[in-house]
C-alpha cells in the first residue's frame, strides 16, 4: 500500500514447552525487511524459521520482542499478511474460483468487483480453465497456484510463504518459482519465504537469512546480487551455493547431534 | 458391459436362496405355516398391495384407488413416523452437536449426560413413552426421534472437532470473523460426518419405527406383521418384512445419492 511498508523484527525470542522441556525456538532475532524485498529464511528443520514466519503471520506471538508491519505491532493474523502453506490448505468444499473469491467476500467487496478480480487472478496464474474444479481434481502444482491466487486476491503488501513448493516435483517447482518471480516483479510485494533448499533460496531471493539450530538465531544474512533470471549452472551461483551449504551443514550436524541425543523435539 | 455383469452377479445369490427356499416348500420338507413358500409370499404380497375395493369413480380418482391398498397405507404410516421422528431427533441433535463440537465448555457440560443416555436403547424408553404420551403416533415419534438423535449428535460433534486446524488458520489469515469461520469453514468441513450421522440415524429410526408400531400404534408395517402373527399368517409376516427391507433400502439409497451429490467435493466419495 505505502512505499515505506516493511517488516521489522526486533529482539524477538520465542520459548515454548515441549515434553516438559523449555525449547528456545527463537533467540534475539533482529531483521529489517524493506518494502518489495524477497527474503528467504533458510535453515535445517527445527531452526525456528517456520516459528518466525508464524510469528510474523500472527499465528503465534513472540515471547519477547516485537514484530511490526508498517510500524504497527502484530497482535493477530490478518489479511495484510497473506500466507501460503506447504500443504496448500485449499478449502476442499469450494471450487477454485470460490477459494480465490473467499478473502474478498470476507472483506465485503461487491459481487461484480469480486468476479473481475477473480477472473484477473485466474488468468494471471493460468487457472481459468480450472475455475469450476474442486481441489481434489487438481495436481499439487495447480493447488499451489490456487493458494497463491487466494493470497493475491487480498492485495496484501506482504506475502508469507512456508515451504510452499516443498511437496512438488522438481519441474513443477521450477515452473512455480518462475511464476512467483514474475508475479513479485509485477506486483512488487514484500515476500518472506521459508525453505530448506539452498538452491531455491539462491534462485529466488534478494537476500537469504540463514538460521541456526536451537536456539534459532540469525547465523548470517547474505545479499544475493546475481542478475535475474538466474542461471543455476553459473559459477557465481555455485560458489554461493557452496558457501551456503557449508554454513547449513554446520547447523544440520548440530541438529543431527541433538536428534541422536534424543533431545530434538520437532 | 462390465456393469451389467456386476449387477447380474449380484442377483445370483438371492435367486439361489429363493430357489432353495422354494425347493424346501415344494418338497414338503417344512410346514407351510412355519415357512410358507416364496410363491405364497409373493401372492400374499400382491393381495396386500392391491386395492381392497373394486374401482369406483364415485369414490375418488383412479390414482387414489391405486394407492388404497393396505400395504400402501401401512408403508405411508411408517414412513410418516420415520420422517417426523427423524426430523425432530436430528433437528435437535444438529445444533447441540455443533455447539458441543465447537465449544469446549459446552462439551464439558453436556458430554457426561450424553454418554450416560447414549447406551440406553430407544426400546428401553417404551414404558415411559407410553406413560408420557399414551398411545398412537406421539410415543412412536418420540422413540424414533431418540433413535435418530444420538447417531446424529455424536457424528456432528466428531465432525466439528475434527475440522483440520489449518483451515481455521487460513480463515484467520484471510480475516474471517468467528461467525464466518463457523458458517463457511467449520460447517462445510463437518458435513461429511454430519451426513454419515444422518444416514445412521435414519437407519436407527427405521428399526425403532417397527418396534414402536408393535406396541403403540394400530397401523404401519410393524403393526401389520405383529397382527399377522396373531392369525398365523406367516406369508403375510414375510411379505411385510420384505416390504420393510425394501423401503429401508430405498431410503438409504436416496440418502447416499443425496450426500454424494452434495459432497461431490469430498475425496472419500469419488467412487459414489
Amino acid at each position: 500500500m505505502t512505499e515505506t511498508s516493511h517488516i521489522s523484527v526486533q529482539d524477538v525470542s520465542k520459548v515454548f514447552e515441549s515434553g516438559g522441556q523449555e525449547v528456545h525456538a527463537l533467540k534475539a532475532i533482529n531483521l529489517e525487511i524493506p518494502q518489495g524485498q524477497f527474503v528467504c529464511l533458510l535453515g535445517p528443520s527445527g531452526c525456528g524459521k517456520s516459528t518466525l514466519l508464524n510469528a510474523v503471520a500472527g499465528f503465534s506471538l513472540p515471547t519477547a520482542g516485537v514484530i511490526t508491519v508498517e510500524g504497527a505491532v502484530i497482535t493477530e493474523p490478518g489479511p495484510d499478511r497473506g500466507m501460503v502453506f506447504q500443504e496448500y490448505a485449499l478449502f476442499p468444499w469450494m471450487t477454485v474460483e470460490q477459494n480465490v473469491a473467499f478473502g474478498l467476500e470476507i472483506k465485503g467487496v461487491d459481487k461484480a468487483a469480486i468476479e473481475a478480480k477473480v477472473a484477473e487472478l485466474l488468468a494471471m496464474l493460468n487457472l481459468t480453465d480450472f475455475r469450476k474444479r474442486f481441489p481434489k481434481d487438481l495436481s499439487g502444482g495447480m493447488r499451489q497456484r490456487v493458494a497463491i491466487a487466494r493470497v493475491l486476491a487480498l492485495d496484501s503488501p506482504i506475502m508469507l510463504m512456508d515451504e510452499p513448493f516443498g511437496a512438488l516435483d522438481a519441474l513443477t517447482r521450477r515452473n512455480l518459482q518462475d511464476e512467483l518471480l514474475r508475479i513479485w516483479t509485477e506486483l512488487k510485494k514484500t515476500i518472506l519465504f521459508v525453505t530448506h533448499s539452498i538452491e531455491e533460496a539462491l534462485y529466488l531471493a534478494d537476500r537469504t537469512v540463514v538460521m541456526t539450530y536451537r536456539p534459532g538465531t540469525v547465523k548470517c544474512d547474505i545479499a544475493v546480487d546475481l542478475p535475474r533470471p538466474r542461471d543455476v549452472a553459473s559459477p557465481a551461483f555455485n560458489t554461493l551455493k557452496k558457501d551456503l551449504s557449508q554454513l547449513l551443514m554446520e547447523e544440520q550436524s548440530r541438529h543431527n547431534q541433538a536428534e541422536f541425543r534424543g533431545a530434538a523435539v520437532d | 458391459m462390465k456393469r451389467y455383469r456386476h449387477a447380474a452377479s449380484g442377483v445370483l445369490v438371492p435367486l439361489a436362496a429363493i430357489g432353495f427356499w422354494q425347493l424346501l416348500s415344494s418338497m414338503g420338507w417344512v410346514n407351510a405355516t412355519i415357512l410358507p413358500s416364496p410363491l405364497a409370499v409373493l401372492v400374499k404380497w400382491w393381495a396386500y398391495l392391491r386395492p381392497l375395493e373394486v374401482f369406483d369413480p364415485a369414490q375418488g380418482s383412479y390414482l387414489q384407488w391405486c394407492f388404497s391398498g393396505e400395504l400402501i397405507h401401512d408403508a405411508m404410516g411408517s414412513l410418516y413416523r420415520v420422517l417426523l421422528g427423524f426430523a425432530i431427533g436430528s433437528g435437535l441433535a444438529l445444533p447441540l452437536g455443533l455447539i458441543m463440537g465447537y465449544s469446549k465448555v459446552a462439551y464439558a457440560l453436556f458430554n457426561p449426560l450424553v454418554q450416560v443416555l447414549r447406551p440406553i436403547p430407544p426400546i428401553a424408553y417404551i414404558p415411559l413413552s407410553i406413560l408420557w404420551f399414551g398411545l398412537g403416533n406421539p410415543p412412536a415419534v418420540f422413540l424414533i426421534s431418540i433413535g435418530a438423535f444420538f447417531p446424529m449428535l455424536m457424528n456432528t460433534v466428531t465432525g466439528v472437532q475434527n475440522v483440520d486446524s489449518i483451515y481455521l488458520r487460513v480463515g484467520r489469515n484471510l480475516g474471517a470473523s468467528r461467525l464466518t469461520q463457523f458458517t463457511r469453514i467449520i460447517l462445510p468441513a463437518a458435513t461429511p460426518y454430519i451426513f454419515t450421522g444422518a444416514r445412521i440415524g435414519m437407519g436407527t429410526a427405521f428399526i425403532v419405527v417397527i418396534v414402536s408400531e408393535m406396541i403403540a400404534v394400530n397401523n404401519g408395517l410393524g403393526y401389520r406383521i405383529l397382527e399377522a402373527r396373531e392369525y398365523l399368517w406367516s406369508d403375510k409376516i414375510i411379505a411385510g418384512m420384505f416390504t420393510i427391507g425394501l423401503l429401508g433400502l430405498g431410503i438409504d439409497t436416496l440418502m447416499s445419492r443425496l450426500s454424494s451429490h452434495l459432497l461431490k467435493w469430498h475425496r472419500g466419495l469419488e467412487q459414489g
